[in-house]
This record gives C-alpha cells, structure tokens and sequence, in this order.
C-alpha cells in the first residue's frame, strides 16, 4: 500500500462514523433524531458502523407529526424491533391538545412547522446535549452554511454570524448549560451519494421510496399524496398515478414525483438523469427564497 | 471516484463567484428547478445572458446587512471525480475563513484579474494557501477578455507570480489563463488563445494528483471510543474506535500507545462485519489488540517503528480567530484530534504582516493576526510536524469563557 486515495463512498463514510464517534467522545446526553427517511436510516447504519458490537451511545428520537405516511412508522417500528436500540417518540399531537402550538387551517395547512416546538420540547425534556441530523449541505443554501457541529442557542436558535470555524477534523463540542449542538455528519454527502451508498451496503428503506400506485391530487403544480390529513374540497381531482417520494417528511408536504423506479438501480438512474432538487419537491421550501433560512433559525433542523 | 476539495481565493471583483458559476453551469451541474430560480431573477449581465454570480448568492441576512457569512460548500461531480468547493468569501474576516476552508482541502485556485496582475491580495492569498500547505494551486488568471487574450499579458503575470511563489514557498503551481464571464478554458478550451496548449481549469481538476504516500509516515490512530459491549459472550471485549490519519495499519503490527508508551500487537481490524489485513489513512475502524491494556478516549496508536513528536512545549503558527484578542496571562483549552486539555500561548515570537510578509514584533494578536508563538500545555501531545502531516499536525484554541475556537494552529516544532 503506497499511493492510493480512497474511494469517494469510503471516504464519505470513514468521515460520518468519525463524527458519530466525536459525538459519542464528546457529549453527555447525545441522541439521534430518526425522521424515517433515507438520510436518518443511512445514520443509523453508520451508527452500527461506529459502535458494534456495542450498543449505540444514544436513543433514536422521532417527532411524530400525526401525518405520517404508515410505511415510514412500520418501518421504523421494524427497524428498531431489529437493531435494539431505544427509541424516544416526541408527538406533535400532544403539543396540539396542550395548546403550546395551534394548528394550521386552510387548503395548506400542515404539521410540519409546527414539529419545531415539539423538536425543542422533546430536546429540553430529556435534557439532550447534542442531536444528530441526517440534513446535507447539497440541499439548500442555507443548509450550505452551517457546520458540521451546529451551536444552538437555549431557545434552539440558529445563528448564522455566530458560527464556529471547524478546522481540519477537529470538532469543538463545548456549550454552555442550556445551549445543544445540531450534529449533522453526512452534511458532505449528496442526494447520490446517499442513494449510492444505500445500494452498495444493501440497507432496507421505507417502501414509499419505490415507485407504487397511489391515489393523488394535484396542488400548486405538485403531486400530493390524497389522505385524510390534507384538507381537500370539490376542486381537487383525485387521480391514480404511478409515483415515489424523494424524501419522506410530513404527509401534507412531501410531494411525489412520477416514477416507474422499481428498484434501487432504477432510482439511481433516474437521480442521475434528474433536472429537479429533492427539495424542489418539499412544499415548505417553496414558500420564500429564505424558507429553510428562517425556520433554521427558529429551532428548525 | 475520488473527491476533491477545493478552495477558491478571490474577491468578487476577480469574478470569484462568476467562475464557480461557470464551473457548476458548463459542467451541467445546476438543476432545473435551480436554472428556473435563476432565470427569474432580475440580475442578467449586459448582454442579456445570465449572471451566473448569483449560483453562489447568500442568505438574506446577508443580503439585508450587506455581509457575507464564512464558508459555503457546493457540491459537483462529473465522470470522473466528485467535487467539493469551500467557497470562502473575500471581505473584513477573509483570513479567518480562508484558513478554516484551505485547512481542508487539497487544492487551491488563486484568481488573479488579468488587467491588476499580481497584487497586494494575491500575495495574502498565496501565504495562506502556504501556511496550510495545500498540495496544489492553481493560479487562474481570469478576464483574458479585457486584455485580448493577450500571451504577452499572460506570461508577464505567470513571471511575476513565480517569485512569489518562491517567496512564500509554493510549489506545485499550474497557471490557466481564463475567462469566467465568457467560459474560455474554464469547462470547455478556449476558442480565443490557440497559444495557450494547455488543460481547461476542469480538465486539471478532473487529473490532478492527489493521492497520499501512505507508506511515507507511521501509522497514527486517535482512539475517539472504546466500544465495550460487557455482554455476557463479549465479556472481554475492548475494541478502540477511531480514524486513521496517517500510514497504514496491519494485523500483526507492533503497536505503542502515546502518551503512556504502552506497546502491544494488532490482533483484529474491523468494522461492523467488514475485517481488515491492513487499513490505509482515512478510513475509520475498530482495533483490538493481543494485550489488555489501559486505553481511553484521547490516547493515540502509533505504529512501532516511527515515531511522532511528544511534547508540552511547542512552536506553532497561530491564527487568531476572535473579536477579542489573545490574552497570554490567560489559560485557554487546546484541542488536538481527540484530546482536549488546558493550555497557555507562552510566547509571542512575531507575527508576519500578510501583505507584505514582513515579520513583525509586536505581543497584541488581533483577529486575523497570523504568526509564530509558543505554546505550553497542560499534557503532552502526540503530533506530527504540520508540514508533515496536517491531519495530525493542526490543533485549535478554545476560549473556555465563551466555549468559542478562537485560534487555529499548526504545529511547526517540539521545544524541548
């Protein structure tokens, strides 16, 4: 072994299980927020990576919204029955019945700002020091911004002037009480790269990523799962496409694009080919040009 | 595939994030929810085409005060290689941000305005991309347009930036002269300077070299973890989690634990169902060892027969990264890899004024201050010399008043 480089999904994962690791080294209450979708699955099998044969060092922490597609709970309940590992379940529902957060009304309403102050609940209740994400920087703009080790404040706020400069490998984990740090260590990763990687170590997904028939509306020039969360009235058409979800979030604002991707191999065709983002198909994005900004500075992962 | 890292050196008036835009628009890397964005946009250049400088835009609490927020990243790939660009802003807090996006990448490209030629930024820029010791540069003399693709103009400039390039001692330079607004010799060759016989800036990055020479050094592993399942059939199980920074690792190799000089033999190298004969520098794995001995969190595995340095009296350069400057009376935490322990700047020996590269002797150390110091720490680190070894040779300061990184240093020499 002489000169060499490695290979890009190597170094890709050589680099999260070294910061799953730092984690672990570095804080006291870590814990792992499990959104059911493919980059927070791909976590949690580079967690197997960086901890076997041991138990990981952290809970899985899962904010329901209520509006789940049943794949992605299913699975989620699957996975951990197979992995052993604990899981922390924060419910936006419960934030609802107390009154901490009011629900949205209208044809758009939806769950999904509204997980933010459970997010920040569920954080403060279990006292955890540090949370793992699954975002990457090739997503949007401001997500381009943050560091790997993201400094929040005591009200989970980010601050985008305040950030620390990350050098080399070194992580500086140290907060105040009260303050938590946003971990994300596939934030190098691309939506290919993910995909790549979940061919190349076999890990199951949610079956949602594949195409399958489903009963959908049209929304804002957006295909739109038909469920009994979405507030329809006699203007939309309910029609039966062939389509897959390039991300999995809340029910009311994942969007599906039309597909005939059966199997991973056709995914990944069909990513490389692609002339959209993934989160051209996130309605909360499309609401301003500084949408992701904004919420991340509210407590937003 | 392999990925490289990139930083690009330049202020907007060098037409910075117009060549990023070029890179990302020639090489077909802008989607088309993206393009649309881009389309919608009021800003178009003088001709009518698109101002491809908004691709690298901000956010709007940067359009709204009018600054600019440290490092962003993009992301590119062609067939060939995957690409990550640090695309660090020239404005106030440049050194700051360079230094943090050049301390991990493994290429830098230096813009130079055709019409300026070398000039006083450009001199900062080069010592920086020096001080990190970036393998490669490029000089990417752009706005050939203005000059008439002039060769005469071009060479001058390559003239020029030899002898600062052996000033601040950069080797491995490739000089291309460019038109980001026009797209000569960016992605595709230009059709404007049959004089220049060269690559295109992404036909370079696309071959330049950038493998390691694992063989070259030891084998320095920082144990992050100690994954102890204490099941009943894993009763004994010990295995120590971390990365490898440099050389190679081998089962059967003759190891030493530093600080403690503990030495023992690699009995296993794996991760997760995946098992190791020898793993190379960059790769994260589990060891276990023939030996049952005291390691933790912090502690690093060396191979046998080379050595790095142990010390807690060090001669490192030092960037400042704070508003509020260093306090030499002050004790500071020092983080090096894993390790964390307190530490305190002993000495200021000078500091190097950037734009001229004149030494300088003065105590006070300001934000963007660079130079020479001493450092005394609590415990002995296990480092490599920078100039060696980067992933091993670099440390940062924390401020533990405020928990911020304040200083970034790379360590040059044990005093001892």
């Amino acid at each position: 072994m002489s000169k060499y480089n490695l290979d890009y999904l190597d170094e890709l994962e050589a680099e999260a299980i070294y910061i799953l690791r730092e984690v672990a080294g570095q804080f006291e209450k870590p814990a792992l927020l499990f959104s059911g979708g493919k980059d927070s699955i791909t976590l949690v099998h580079l967690a197997m990576k960086a901890f076997r044969p041991g138990k990981f060092p952290f809970p899985l922490v899962h904010i329901d919204t209520g509006h789940n597609f049943q794949e992605t709970i299913d699975y989620r309940d699957d996975m951990i029955k197979r992995i052993g590992e604990k899981l922390i379940v924060g419910y936006v529902q419960e934030d609802i019945d107390n009154g901490n957060v009011i629900e949205q009304k209208g044809k758009n309403a939806s769950r999904n700002a509204l997980q933010t102050v459970t997010l920040l609940n569920t954080i403060a209740k279990h006292q955890f020091d540090a949370c793992i994400g699954g975002a990457r920087r090739d997503e949007e703009k401001a997500r381009a911004k943050e560091r790997i080790f993201s400094v929040r404040d005591e009200f989970g706020q980010w601050d985008p002037k305040r950030q620390r400069p990350e050098l080399w490998n070194i992580f500086n984990g140290k907060i105040h009480k009260g303050e938590n740090v946003r971990v994300f260590p596939i934030s190098n990763w691309t939506e290919l790269d993910v995909w790549n990687y979940i061919r190349r170590e076999n890990i199951p997904l949610p079956t949602i990523y594949f195409a399958h028939q489903r009963d959908c509306i049209t929304r804002n020039g957006q295909l739109m799962a038909a469920s009994e969360f979405l507030n329809m009235d006699s203007d939309d058409v309910i029609e039966n496409r062939n389509v897959r979800f390039r991300t999995v979030g809340d029910m009311t604002c994942t969007a599906a694009v039309e597909s005939y991707a059966f199997e991973i191999d056709d995914i990944i065709n069909e990513i490389s080919a692609s002339k959209i983002s993934e989160r051209g198909a996130r309605m909360d994005d499309k609401v301003s040009e500084a949408a992701m900004e904004d919420r991340k500075k509210g407590g937003y992962f | 595939m392999e990925i490289l890292k990139f930083i690009t050196a330049g202020s907007v008036d060098d037409g910075k994030s117009t060549l990023i835009g070029r890179l990302l628009y020639d090489s077909e890397s802008i989607l088309a929810d993206q393009l649309e964005a881009l389309q919608a946009s009021n800003r178009k250049n003088d001709d009518g085409t698109i101002d491809l400088a908004i691709l690298t835009d901000g956010l709007k609490a940067e359009r709204e005060q009018g600054i600019t927020i440290d490092v962003a990243y993009k992301y590119f790939q062609t067939e060939k290689r995957k690409f990550i660009i640090a695309d660090a802003p020239g404005h106030i807090q440049y050194t700051r941000n360079m230094v943090t996006g050049a301390s991990n990448s493994n290429l830098a490209i230096i813009l130079i305005d055709a019409r300026k030629g070398v000039i006083e930024q450009t001199i900062r820029h080069s010592f920086l991309v020096s001080l990190l010791g970036l393998p490669q540069v490029v000089v990417a003399v752009n706005k050939m347009d203005m000059v008439d693709f002039s060769e005469e103009r071009f060479n001058t400039i390559v003239k020029d930036y030899q002898q600062l390039a052996a000033k601040v001692g950069l080797q491995n330079v490739t000089y291309i002269p460019v038109s980001a607004l026009k797209g000569d010799n960016i992605v595709n060759p230009s059709q404007n300077m049959g004089w220049y016989s060269g690559k295109s800036l992404l036909d370079h990055l696309e071959t330049v070299e950038i493998a390691i020479d694992a063989a070259a050094t030891h084998a320095y592993l920082p144990v992050q973890w100690v994954v102890r399942p204490q099941t009943d059939e894993l009763h004994d199980y010990r295995g120590y989690a971390g990365r490898i920074l440099s050389g190679s690792l081998r089962v059967n190799d003759k190891v030493t634990v530093l600080p403690s000089g503990f030495t023992s033999t690699v009995e296993h190298i794996d991760l997760l169902d995946q098992q190791f004969e020898e793993a190379g520098a960059g790769l994260s794995v589990t060891v276990r060892l023939k030996d049952d001995i005291d390691i933790s969190r912090g502690d690093i595995l060396v191979s046998s027969a080379l050595k790095p340095q142990v010390s807690q009296l060090i001669e490192a350069d030092l960037c400042w990264m704070d508003t509020r400057a260093l306090d030499t009376s002050l004790t500071y935490l020092i983080q090096h890899n894993s390790k964390v322990t307190k530490c305190r700047i002993q000495e200021v020996l000078y500091k190097v004024n950037i734009n001229t590269l004149d030494k300088e002797y003065e105590e006070e150390f300001k934000l963007n201050d660079i130079g020479r110091i001493i450092i005394k720490t609590a415990e002995p680190l296990v480092f490599d010399l920078y100039q060696n070894n980067k992933n091993s040779g670099g440390a940062i300061i924390i401020d533990s008043r405020s928990n911020v990184t304040v200083g970034a240093l790379m360590l040059r020499a044990a005093v001892d």
